[in-house]
């Protein structure tokens, strides 16, 4: 009976001497990395994202080259880069970023609910969105371009040559409303999802894909094979980034976000590694929009 | 107001389209059905066997997988034809399944003494089910036939996916387009299938207190 109370008594002291050790290590590793994260003014998002610790981003899980799911379940693309330029002002790591899959008819609702923090998703800036949701950026311009069959056999020379022939849009895609307006002879095929896409026209079913000329890099690099780029884009425009209606000073974190990236070279390495190897030229950041 | 106008063309486009994937497939999906039914109480085992088959087949698989059949494989097959076409063969063929079931569960619901009596005034099998059972099976079932049509009607959103311009795809493109207003569009839309479906049901009891007998 003695000896099994000292035994007791001596493994109970060992263990709080070694939990203590261990609290006190881990105050002062808190304390130092309290010391590196940033701080914000109260009631601004930026507060409130730095005190929950972790972002809610929305962003397309489908699109090679700027937002796709690879096969380990890890997102990689341009728009993925983006946001991580952008999460990193906040103190946060990769893991503190909540990916939320949205499609394009889900942006407005999204912000407007509060679902998500921000969009980086292929997210045309236009004046009808600006009335619900504001725009930070635009990170990047861009235009329509024409995806066909590698070696162009059907001797297509630009979106008008589409005129009666089928040609492959996403339903509610910038892509289709640059039909409508640059080609409305085409007979337009759509679709839900560029994979679709992808297979009618290696089927031969239609004869070009149009939408965004960053979707169809990051195409052209994952099968250079099987397809190529037209490279006459039309229907220019920006992506930015989208955020609660009227959140200014979000807008403007962002936006000095941006471009911190563009002047240290994040920006065009985020480009070079992702749009880039689809052969798309690299171009600086865009002019950025003033924060309404 | 070209907008409204723009927005109401492409609407209708949507909705014409979705009803007439709906009734065509419906049609040719009640046809194959009641073949299927047919075959499946023959006295002919190959025949059985076949339209066994068939259902067990097609009612177990998903109908995007269909879709995904008729829209990229058989174009593979060299089978060339519109989407739309390839959205009806795809519609019909999954229906028909359904429509087999509701037809053969109206068959077994026919006193057996009909065929009976019909075999004893000399009729055949393809005879009999035409003139005496079906007609009376299918007075038995209307309400889960309706109910199938209406399954067609929701289905045919699924063509919207693999390059028909239903309504469904149309939508789509109204929320891009209009992308202010995006719940207002999809309750628009939410109507215009309530107005294809309703007076479906409105027809259905029209027809069931026509056909009603007493048992």
């Amino acid at each position: 009976m003695n000896m099994r109370t000292t035994t007791h008594r001596v493994t109970m002291a060992l263990l709080t001497a070694a939990f203590v050790g261990i609290a006190v290590r881990g105050e002062s590793s808190d304390a130092s990395a309290l010391d590196t994260k940033p701080s914000f003014a109260a009631g601004t998002t930026m507060a409130k994202l730095v005190s929950a610790g972790k972002i809610r981003v929305g962003v397309k899980f489908d699109q090679p080259g700027l937002s796709q799911k690879n096969l380990s379940g890890k997102l990689e693309g341009f728009d993925i880069e983006i946001v991580k330029l952008i999460t990193v002002g906040l103190g946060l790591k990769e893991s503190d970023i909540e990916w939320v899959e949205t499609s394009s008819g889900n942006r407005e609702p999204f912000l407007q609910q509060g679902k998500v923090d921000m969009i980086v998703a292929s997210y045309g800036v236009n004046d009808k969105r600006k009335q619900v949701v504001s725009f930070a950026g635009p990170y990047v311009t861009n235009g329509q371009d024409v995806l066909v069959k590698k070696g162009d056999p059907t001797g297509l020379k630009d979106v008008e040559g589409l005129a009666g022939q089928k040609t492959c849009v996403m339903n509610g895609s910038e892509g289709q409303a640059a039909v409508v307006q640059f080609s409305p002879k085409a007979d337009m095929v759509g679709f839900d999802v560029i994979s679709k896409c992808l297979s009618a026209l290696k089927g031969g079913s239609v004869v070009g894909v149009v939408t965004n000329t960053h979707i169809l890099a990051g195409v052209v690099a994952k099968y250079p094979a099987d397809f190529e780029l037209l490279n006459k884009p039309f229907a220019l425009g920006t992506w930015g980034i989208g955020i609660k209606h009227g959140d200014t000073a979000f807008c403007q974190f962002i936006d000095d976000q941006l471009t911190k990236a563009a002047n240290d070279g994040a920006y065009q390495t985020a480009w070079v590694d992702t749009v880039g190897k689809g052969g798309l030229l690299f171009r600086p950041l865009p002019p950025l929009d003033p924060c309404v | 107001m070209t907008a409204a106008h723009e927005i109401t063309t492409l609407l209708w486009l949507g909705f014409r389209t979705t009803v007439i994937l709906s009734v065509v497939s419906g049609a040719v999906a009640l046809a194959l059905g009641t073949i299927a039914a047919g075959m499946r109480v023959s006295p002919v085992p190959l025949l059985r066997g076949i339209g066994a088959v068939y259902v067990a087949l097609i009612r177990n698989t998903p109908s995007t997988l269909l879709f995904f059949f008729t829209a990229f494989i058989l174009p593979e097959l060299g089978v060339n034809f519109s989407y739309f076409v390839f959205a009806w063969i795809a519609l019909s063929i999954y229906y028909g399944s359904f429509f087999c079931e509701v037809v053969r569960s109206g068959i077994s619901s026919v006193a057996a003494g009909q065929a009976e009596a019909a075999r004893a005034l000399g009729l055949n099998f393809t005879m009999t089910l035409a003139n005496v059972i079906l007609p009376q099976a299918v007075r038995t079932v209307i309400p889960p036939l309706i109910n199938t049509f209406i399954a067609v009607v929701r289905t045919s959103a699924i063509a919207g996916a693999f390059g028909v311009a239903e309504l469904f795809a149309i939508t789509n493109r109204l929320t891009n387009e209009e992308s202010q207003s995006v719940l207002l569009i999809l309750f628009i839309v939410a109507l215009l299938y309530l107005a294809i479906t309703i007076p479906i049901s409105l027809l259905a009891g029209a027809i069931e207190r026509k056909t009603t007998f007493a048992r």
